[in-house]
């Protein structure tokens, strides 16, 4: 079998604004093993986006335990989480997120640039995982010149560029046409076959439908 | 093993510089894509640091022509100006006193002359109006002894100076300033056995100096020179001198001599307290002094007002970072998704304003020292750019760009992730 890559614990999430308590996530506990492909479900306000906050290391639990590939954690300091984020996490955005005045190569570099790798193999590998998002032809491309799908499909190859355990992706055609979306989805899919965990965050029937299990959640709750 | 830990070590420097270098290269084209605020944001420092650049080579040059034009009056001189008497709590100005005469001075440098005094100039001068045909001009008339150009290292450049004879037969004869020459006769002529009118007193000139060069306060070719004899009875009616100078045998004896003579000429004038002295007496270097204060007074002032406006430019480099980042607030949060740790964050922006202030330095050390040419050759003054008025400017500049990037760049680093993409 394979081994637990995602473990929470009786996750809760408070905001807490002008006195005003608001519970975000409620005990939420479930494991996610590696190789799968999840999808998490839940209308708007339901506290997915919080939970793909603490699943993507970019916000803490108020209550509960995290674990990732055993490790814990929902208590590391804030420099070893951006090091966790760039080394473990791949994420893809609803709004893409590519940076406009950069190359399409060089967007897809720029993890490893954090990670601090020279510039003549982050070339290779971000030529590498744009190929595999079918991109090879369109590196020198500014966001600009490329379509909303494009600019999805250069998002995962920057998802992919540092090898993570694990890709989130939020939303990922939120703003695509369908048929757009069937390429990204299909992307996804493939992926997951080589081997990536996956989880997904939608509230769209059909997108969740490409997943192999679904979480569904409402009101910070896991139904 | 050595060999590899140094091929690991030099690895691992090559790392990093080329993260620097990645991060570089975006802050330039983050730059280069607004180009008109950044050359707004730049403008302020270009501004101060030119203004400082100029400033500073001003007072220097300034600092340079006074000093040369001092020195050029006469090394181990010491001069005794007539002044400072205080009637009870009243001081007269300097110069107003009629307290000098030619005997002082003969009496000097008869008791003087074996042990300190070289020679003495007793001096009378007089602005007034010199007139040489239709010509006229407005100039220094000096009353002199031959002693004159001996002890002020006056040089001719034809005819001679005032000669014992001249003096002892109060001969109306002139020797011309070379810019008064050149005023009266024009640049190439040579004035000497011409006539110019003082006072209504025709004077036959005898030769014309050298030009010691100068401007302003000390320009010692604006002058016309005449036998003090002549000057005293004939030409102003007075039997006073406005200035005695004393040539010393030796610097080292400069305030010896000093105290001597002043002592001297206290008792020569019956005065008990030297603080109630009816005349004084300066030194080149007390001259100097005093000169030179005056000009590092003002330099440190204008440059004090050139340092306020890089400060108002360093305020302009953070105002318009502060803008920056909240503008790409969705960027930083990307970045920071990805995995740049706060430091990065916070080094991308520090080098952002670095290369402003950077920028704004260079291009205001070209403008600062174009303008410093065009000034220093309107005003005609040596032109020199002080090399530690450039190397200031660019450690300044930079140092603006961290400190008044700091603040940016921190608050760029503390952004929170998620409210920084989900910022719209």
């Amino acid at each position: 079998m394979s081994s637990d890559l995602i473990k929470l614990k009786n996750v809760s999430k408070v905001y807490k604004n002008h006195f005003i308590e608001t519970k975000a996530l409620d005990n939420i506990s479930f494991i996610i093993k590696e190789g799968e492909f999840v999808a998490i479900m839940g209308p708007s306000g339901s506290g997915k986006s919080t939970l793909l906050h603490i699943l993507g290391l970019l916000d803490k639990p108020t209550k509960g335990e995290y674990f990732f590939e055993g490790k814990k954690v929902s208590d590391l300091r804030e420099e070893e989480l951006a090091e966790f984020r760039n080394q473990k996490i791949g994420f893809v955005f609803q709004a893409y997120n590519l940076l406009p005045r950069v190359t399409a190569l060089k967007n897809v570099g720029l993890p490893l640039v954090y990670a601090g790798v020279e510039k003549e193999k982050r070339e290779k590998i971000a030529f590498e995982k744009l190929k595999i998002v079918g991109l090879e032809d369109k590196i020198n491309h500014f966001p600009n010149q490329l379509s909303g799908g494009q600019q999805q499909r250069v998002a995962i190859a920057r998802a992919l560029v540092n090898n993570p355990s694990i890709i989130l992706a939020d939303e990922p055609t939120g703003n695509l046409a369908s048929i757009q979306a069937d390429e990204i989805m299909t992307i996804f899919k493939k992926l997951n076959q080589q081997g990536k965990t996956i989880i997904l965050i939608t509230h769209e029937e059909d997108i969740a439908e490409w997943a192999k299990r679904v979480i569904k959640i409402k009101d910070g709750k896991l139904i | 093993m050595q060999n590899d830990k140094e091929k690991l070590k030099n690895k691992k420097i090559k790392k990093i510089l080329d993260a620097y270098l990645e991060i570089f290269s975006e802050s330039v084209f983050s730059l280069m894509a607004n180009k008109v605020r950044t050359g707004l944001a730049v403008l302020g420092i270009v501004i101060g640091i030119a203004s400082v650049i100029v400033m500073i080579s001003l007072g220097q040059a300034s600092q340079k022509t006074v000093e040369s034009q001092i020195k050029s009056l006469g090394a181990n001189l010491l001069t005794i100006m007539p002044g400072a008497t205080r009637t009870g709590n009243v001081r007269g100005a300097m110069g107003s006193v009629e307290s000098l005469t030619l005997d002082d001075a003969l009496a000097i440098k008869k008791e003087f002359s074996s042990t300190y005094v070289t020679d003495v100039s007793p001096e009378l001068s007089r602005r007034t109006q010199v007139i040489a045909g239709r010509n006229n001009t407005n100039t220094q008339i000096i009353g002199v002894y031959p002693s004159y150009q001996t002890l002020r290292n006056i040089q001719m450049e034809n005819g001679q100076f005032i000669s014992q004879f001249d003096l002892d037969a109060q001969r109306q004869v002139a020797v011309l300033g070379k810019q008064v020459a050149t005023d009266i006769f024009g640049e190439e002529s040579n004035p000497t056995g011409k006539i110019i009118r003082i006072n209504n007193k025709t004077f036959t000139i005898i030769g014309v100096t050298q030009s010691k060069g100068g401007t302003g306060f000390f320009n010692q070719d604006d002058v016309v020179y005449i036998p003090l004899t002549t000057a005293q009875k004939n030409i102003f009616g007075v039997n006073y001198l406005s200035s005695i100078a004393i040539g010393i045998k030796n610097e080292k004896l400069m305030n010896e001599a000093r105290d001597k003579i002043g002592y001297f000429l206290l008792a020569r004038h019956k005065i008990q307290d030297p603080y109630q002295a009816d005349f004084s007496i300066m030194s080149q270097n007390d001259i100097l002094q005093t000169a030179t204060s005056v000009t590092s007074t003002f330099t440190n002032l204008l440059s004090g007002i050139a340092a306020i406006s890089l400060l108002v430019g360093g305020i302009g480099i953070m105002n318009i970072m502060l803008i920056s980042v909240v503008e790409r607030t969705r960027e930083i949060g990307l970045r920071k998704a990805l995995g740049a740790k706060n430091k990065v964050v916070i080094t991308q922006f520090l080098i952002e304003a670095v290369i402003l202030t950077l920028m704004g330095g260079f291009l205001g050390i070209i403008f600062g020292v174009v303008i410093y040419f065009v000034l220093s050759s309107i005003l005609n003054f040596p032109f020199i750019i002080s090399f530690s008025a450039v190397f200031l400017a660019v450690a300044v500049s930079s140092i603006i760009g961290i400190i008044f990037g700091f603040y940016p760049a921190k608050k760029a680093a503390e952004l929170s992730p998620i409210e920084a993409l989900r910022y719209e």
